[in-house]
C-alpha cells in the first residue's frame, strides 16, 4: 500500500504525479528530452542506462518498465536487457555504452564517485560531452524518479506482461502523455 | 577541473543549465514550483530539506546556494541552517519539520528507506499528504541535482560568503527564468 493516498489505478509514478500536476509537467518534459529528444545516443541506449541505474538502485517499477521499453525498440530482446542488469561488461553492447554505463553506476553510488579515468575511458570509446553530460544526468534523473516512487511506495505491478503493455504505449508516444499544459 | 568542457566562469549547475538550456527549461521550473511555489509549507522550510539532503549527499555547491536561500528566508539565519546540518533533531525547528527531515534523509540513502513508521511520525506532527509528497519529490529532486552537479566534477567558491548574494537571488526572484540566471552568474 502506498504510504499516501494515491489515485488506486495509476502505476508507477502516475500515482504522485496525478497529485502534482504543476511538478508531474517538468518531470515529464525532463524525461522526454533525455530519453527521446534528440541525440546521437539512441533512444535504445539511453534506456538501458536508465533501466541499469534503476537496477543498482533496486526500483522495480523502473526498472522493469524501462527495460521493457528498451526491450521494445531492440526489437523484442528481453535477454539483451538482462545481460545488462546482470553485468553489463559481458552484455552484448558497444564499449562506448558500457563506459557510459559504468559513468552510470558511479552516479548512482554518488556524483563524486565520477573520476576522470571514468570520463576518459568513455572519451576514449567515442563518447562526446555532449552524451558524457547526458548519461550523468539520465542516472541523476533515475536516482529521483526511483526514490519518487519507492519514497511513497507507488503502486508496483506483479505482472511482467502489464509491463510489456505499458511499454508500447511508452515506446509508442513517449512521456508526454500523461500531462497537458 | 569539471569533466566536460562548460562555459566559463559559471560555477555549479549555472554552467551545466548554460552547455544544455533543453534541460535546464523543465529542471528551472521544477525547482521554481518546489521550492517557491504555492505551498502550505514555507520556502525556509522546502529550502532547508533541499540543504538538508544536499549536505547528506556532500554537494558542497547545492548544500551552500540553498542553505543561503533557506537563511535569506530566514532574515539571514546562517547558524539555525548549520544547526540542521549538523542534527536537525536539537535544531531549533518546529517538529513537523524534524519528521519531515527524517523522511527526507531516510529518502537520500533510498527510496525503501522510507517505512509507514516515519509516514505516522509525520502525520502526527500534523504533516499532509501533500506535504510528505512534497518533501519526499524535494529530496529525491536533491539527489538528482547533487549528483549532476558533483557527477561532472563542475566548481564552486569557497566559503558562505560567496553563496549570500547567489542565495538572496534565490529567494527573492527565484529559478524559473534565464535572466535570474543571469543576475546570479554576475554575483559569482
Amino acid at each position: 500500500m502506498a504510504h499516501i493516498d494515491l489515485p488506486v489505478e495509476l502505476t508507477g509514478p502516475r500515482g504522485p504525479m496525478t497529485l502534482r500536476p504543476e511538478t508531474a509537467i517538468p518531470l515529464s518534459e525532463l524525461a522526454e528530452v533525455l530519453l527521446r529528444g534528440p541525440s546521437t545516443l539512441t533512444m535504445a541506449e539511453r534506456e538501458l542506462i536508465g533501466t541499469y541505474v534503476s537496477s543498482e538502485n533496486d526500483c522495480r517499477y523502473c526498472q522493469t518498465i524501462h527495460g521493457a521499453v528498451a526491450a521494445r525498440y531492440l526489437g523484442g530482446d528481453e535477454e539483451l536487457v538482462r545481460s545488462v542488469k546482470r553485468n553489463f561488461l559481458s552484455a552484448e553492447v558497444s564499449p562506448k555504452l558500457k563506459a557510459l554505463l559504468n559513468i552510470a553506476g558511479k552516479v548512482q553510488q554518488s556524483g563524486k564517485s565520477v573520476t576522470h579515468e571514468d570520463v576518459q575511458r568513455a572519451r576514449n570509446q567515442g563518447a562526446t560531452d555532449l552524451e558524457i553530460h547526458d548519461t550523468v544526468l539520465i542516472a541523476a534523473s533515475f536516482c529521483m524518479m526511483n526514490r519518487y516512487v519507492d519514497g511513497l511506495a507507488a503502486w508496483t505491478p506483479e505482472n511482467d506482461d502489464f509491463y510489456r503493455e505499458r511499454a508500447v504505449q511508452l515506446a509508442d508516444q513517449g512521456y508526454l502523455g500523461s500531462v497537458a499544459r | 577541473m569539471a569533466h566536460i568542457t562548460l562555459p566559463e566562469g559559471l560555477p555549479g549547475i549555472i554552467g551545466l543549465m548554460a552547455f544544455r538550456p533543453e534541460v535546464a527549461a523543465p529542471m528551472r521550473e521544477l525547482s521554481e514550483f518546489l521550492l517557491r511555489g504555492p505551498n502550505s509549507l514555507t520556502s525556509a522550510e522546502r529550502e532547508i530539506i533541499a540543504t538538508y539532503t544536499s549536505s547528506q549527499n556532500g554537494c558542497y555547491f547545492c548544500q551552500m546556494g540553498h542553505g543561503a536561500a533557506a537563511a535569506h528566508h530566514l532574515g539571514g539565519n546562517l547558524e539555525l541552517i548549520d544547526q540542521v546540518k549538523r542534527d536537525f533533531q536539537t535544531a531549533p525547528i518546529s517538529s513537523k519539520l524534524k519528521a519531515l527531515l527524517a523522511i527526507a534523509g531516510h529518502v537520500q540513502k533510498g527510496g525503501k528507506h522510507v517505512t509507514p513508521e516515519d509516514i505516522e511520525r509525520a502525520r502526527q506532527m500534523g504533516a499532509t499528504d501533500l506535504e510528505i509528497h512534497d518533501t519526499v519529490l524535494i529530496a529525491a529532486a536533491f539527489c538528482m541535482y547533487n549528483r549532476y552537479v558533483d557527477g561532472l566534477a563542475t566548481s564552486a567558491p569557497r566559503g558562505p560568503e560567496a553563496y549570500l548574494a547567489m542565495g538572496a537571488r534565490l529567494a527573492e526572484q527565484g529559478y524559473a527564468n534565464s535572466a535570474t540566471t543571469a543576475a546570479v552568474e554576475s554575483t559569482v
